[in-house]
């Protein structure tokens, strides 16, 4: 399925990161948002409140961001595509709904625009530091999809991929961007609406008395509807069936929970999206996110003049995370070298997945400011002893 | 032989009969409610079953969505109000209705109960008011009367209550009504008023709840308590909103309270931008045209 052209701001502008979020989002064929204003994240839907009525979208802004969160769970289910957007305390209040977004399996997109916490913390500026959050923020078990673009022209790009990766697996998709992403201005490349592909709602075409609502195939994957066509589906938060009934059952909890992580972990290699640099032959591997790979960039470049043999791999997909070639690296070479604005929370998981075959050298940075690469160079030092 | 005659119960299409038994103990006021409901239901006209829809929170009216034959959401506690906001907004063809207890209306759903009804959402809230947190044991609500015990006050409430009809119109709802779960016709023509008006129409229903609130505060049985709302309320159609408070055990003032006109947000969404930006403008809304609204009754 191609883009609408309605939504799609072809041509090369010079767009900060919140923008190019919003244009991506339009691209992508959202057409309603629900928000609530907070810093460094409200230019994402303060576009998106001017673009959209030229076409045919809504955007409300909500009274809280609970409520921003189960509006655009309603909103999908009234058929449209839709999104929300968020930094550190809005993204703590939208935990709850984002976990009834994974149990009634609803497409949708979460952006959040990180900024320094705890707490209100550094409103205005820049951290890393909610990766964790983004992988289990909400209570119970569950699996997630969350992508983390390090420039504009990226943000356009993977808020696509994040729509397109909601509507393949019907799963909240989490864009977690940065402050330093969504507030640098660069040029940004918006194609044709033809050259966008995007992923159409598996909607099923059984009839309403043969439908049920959680009946899946091998892909794991239900059939949704459009409320309002017929089907007169359930749909709840508490642990259902396949006709969406609750049944409050160990059996039906195993069944309904292991299908939720299953469908994302057992296609885990197809969402998974990295970019890999100079692998072979590496001593040392740097791998990061967002702004802190491009961060990260001077040193690496540094150690390879140098001699040092660095190779390099930036998440696109943070969650979920590459266990597989981590594992496999990790018998190659001598060490990760992690740099992430946290006190190590990706990091975590490179040691976890590398399992004692090289180390993992986190580099820390609280938040406020971006890493110097001096000390990015530092540690790749290090790591090739 | 005898014949055995299989009767279809007059409700059967309209309710989830493979969940029946519902979980509501007996003489709650819920079961009425939600009889009375379908009743009105069966004389909506504006649209065809297909497009109406229901959404609820959690607790013992947050189970009515599961119950009800129409495309129905069963959110998180608290919620059921902007996710409801989402659907009608996504879709405005639908007639969206919320069911929700006092507790999760009013208590954690607070905020978004006085947004909706600001912007004039046109959505139909329906509240089951039994002035306690039922489903989780019979804690003290903020529509709890005072002195009345709860297991959260055990030495009886000292917090004001919320009146919740005045706070429904002081916030801009269009329609609201306030009822006893014994007055069936009454409530049943509320429900269609409130359906058939575009807006935010807010209905409360005093409903008893017999296992926590009756049993604790020793008002007898569900039903006694059901005829004591009954007997005890006055209809005041049109009552100043400011008179509205509910005592422990004292009169209770029902009836229509407000019925008037205010564009939706849809409404107002279209009319502005349209008068601003005229053509360039595309109609955001209702496909369905609009049918003339019979009277109730």
């Amino acid at each position: 399925m191609k883009a609408d052209p309605k939504g799609v701001l072809t041509g090369e502008h010079y767009l900060d990161g919140d923008y190019a979020c919003a244009e991506g989002a339009m691209a992508a064929g959202c057409r309603f948002v629900a928000g609530y204003p907070i810093t460094p994240s409200t230019e994402v839907v303060e576009r998106m409140a001017l673009r959209f009525p030229f076409m045919g979208g809504v955007f409300i802004q909500m009274e809280d961001e609970m409520a921003s969160m189960n509006a655009i769970l309603g909103g999908a289910w009234g058929g449209k595509k839709t999104m929300t957007v968020t930094s550190g305390p809005g993204f703590s209040l939208m935990m709850e709904n984002l976990g009834l977004g994974v149990m009634m399996e609803v497409p949708c997109v979460l952006v959040n625009v990180q900024r320094g916490g705890p707490s209100t913390g550094l409103p205005t500026m820049v951290g890393q530091a909610d990766m964790m959050q983004a992988r289990w923020g909400s209570h119970g078990d569950y699996e997630i999809i969350a992508l983390s673009p390090a420039s504009p022209q990226e943000a356009f790009e993977y808020t696509i991929e994040a729509f397109n990766l909601s509507e393949t697996y019907r799963v909240p998709v989490l864009l977690m961007m940065d402050e330093c992403v969504g507030h640098m201005t660069e040029k940004v490349v918006i194609p044709t609406a033809d050259k966008i592909d995007l992923v159409p709602r598996k909607l099923t075409k059984l009839p309403p008395e043969k439908y049920l609502p959680y009946k899946t195939d091998s892909s794991m994957v239900p059939e949704m509807i459009v409320a309002g066509e017929g089907y007169k589906i359930h749909t709840t938060g508490l642990t259902h069936d396949e006709r969406g009934y609750p049944v409050m059952t160990p059996e039906c909890q195993e069944k309904l929970v292991r299908r939720l992580v299953d469908k994302i972990r057992k296609n885990a290699e197809k969402i998974i999206h990295i970019e890999e640099t100079q692998i072979q032959g590496a001593d040392v591997v740097v791998m990061a996110y967002g702004i802190t790979s491009r961060v990260a960039q001077p040193a690496i470049d540094r150690a390879r003049k140098e001699g040092m043999k660095v190779g390099q791999i930036k998440l696109i997909t943070v969650w979920p995370f590459p266990e597989k070639r981590v594992a496999e690296l990790s018998k190659k070479i001598k060490a990760w070298v992690v740099p992430e604005i946290n006190y190590g929370q990706v990091s975590l998981e490179v040691e976890r997945c590398a399992g004692g075959k090289a180390r993992t050298i986190l580099v820390p940075h609280g938040g406020g400011w971006v890493h110097d690469p001096d000390n990015i160079y530092k540690a790749i030092k290090e790591a090739v002893k | 032989m005898e014949q055995i005659v299989h009767e279809e119960h007059p409700m059967e299409s309209y309710l989830r009969m493979d969940r029946i038994p519902h979980i509501w103990c007996p003489t709650c006021g819920i079961g009425t409610t939600v009889s009375c409901f379908i009743s009105a239901l069966k004389k909506y006209e504006q649209r065809s079953l297909e497009k109406v829809a229901i959404v609820s929170g959690i607790g013992c009216t947050g189970r009515v969505a599961g119950y009800v034959k129409l495309d129905s959401f069963h959110t998180t506690h608290g919620r059921a109000i902007p996710f409801a906001t989402g659907l009608k907004l996504a879709n405005p063809d639908l007639k969206v209705i919320v069911f929700s207890g006092d507790g999760d209306l009013i208590s954690i759903g607070g905020n978004h109960f006085i947004h909706a009804a600001r912007r004039n959402m046109d959505i139909t809230v329906i509240c089951i008011n039994n002035f306690i947190y039922a489903m989780t044991g019979g804690q003290v609500a903020p529509t709890t009367p005072l002195t009345a015990l709860a297991s959260t006050s055990p030495h009886g409430n000292f917090e004001q209550p919320f009146s919740l009809p005045q706070l429904a119109a002081s916030c801009g709802a269009v329609y609201v009504a306030r009822w006893t779960a014994l007055h069936i016709r009454r409530m049943t023509n509320a429900f269609l008023e409130a359906l058939n008006k575009r807006g935010f129409s807010f209905v409360e229903i005093i409903t008893p709840c017999s296992t926590l609130y009756g049993r604790r505060n020793r008002l007898g049985t569900g039903l006694d308590l059901m005829k004591f709302y009954y007997d005890n309320s006055e209809i005041q159609h049109g009552a100043d909103i400011r008179s509205l408070d509910i005592e422990f055990q004292k009169k209770i003032i029902i009836g229509k309270f407000i019925d008037r006109e205010r564009p939706t947000f849809i409404d107002s969404m279209n009319t502005h931008l349209k008068g601003k930006y005229g053509d360039k403008y595309e109609w955001y809304g209702e496909k369905i045209p609009e049918v003339p609204v019979k009277a109730a009754g």
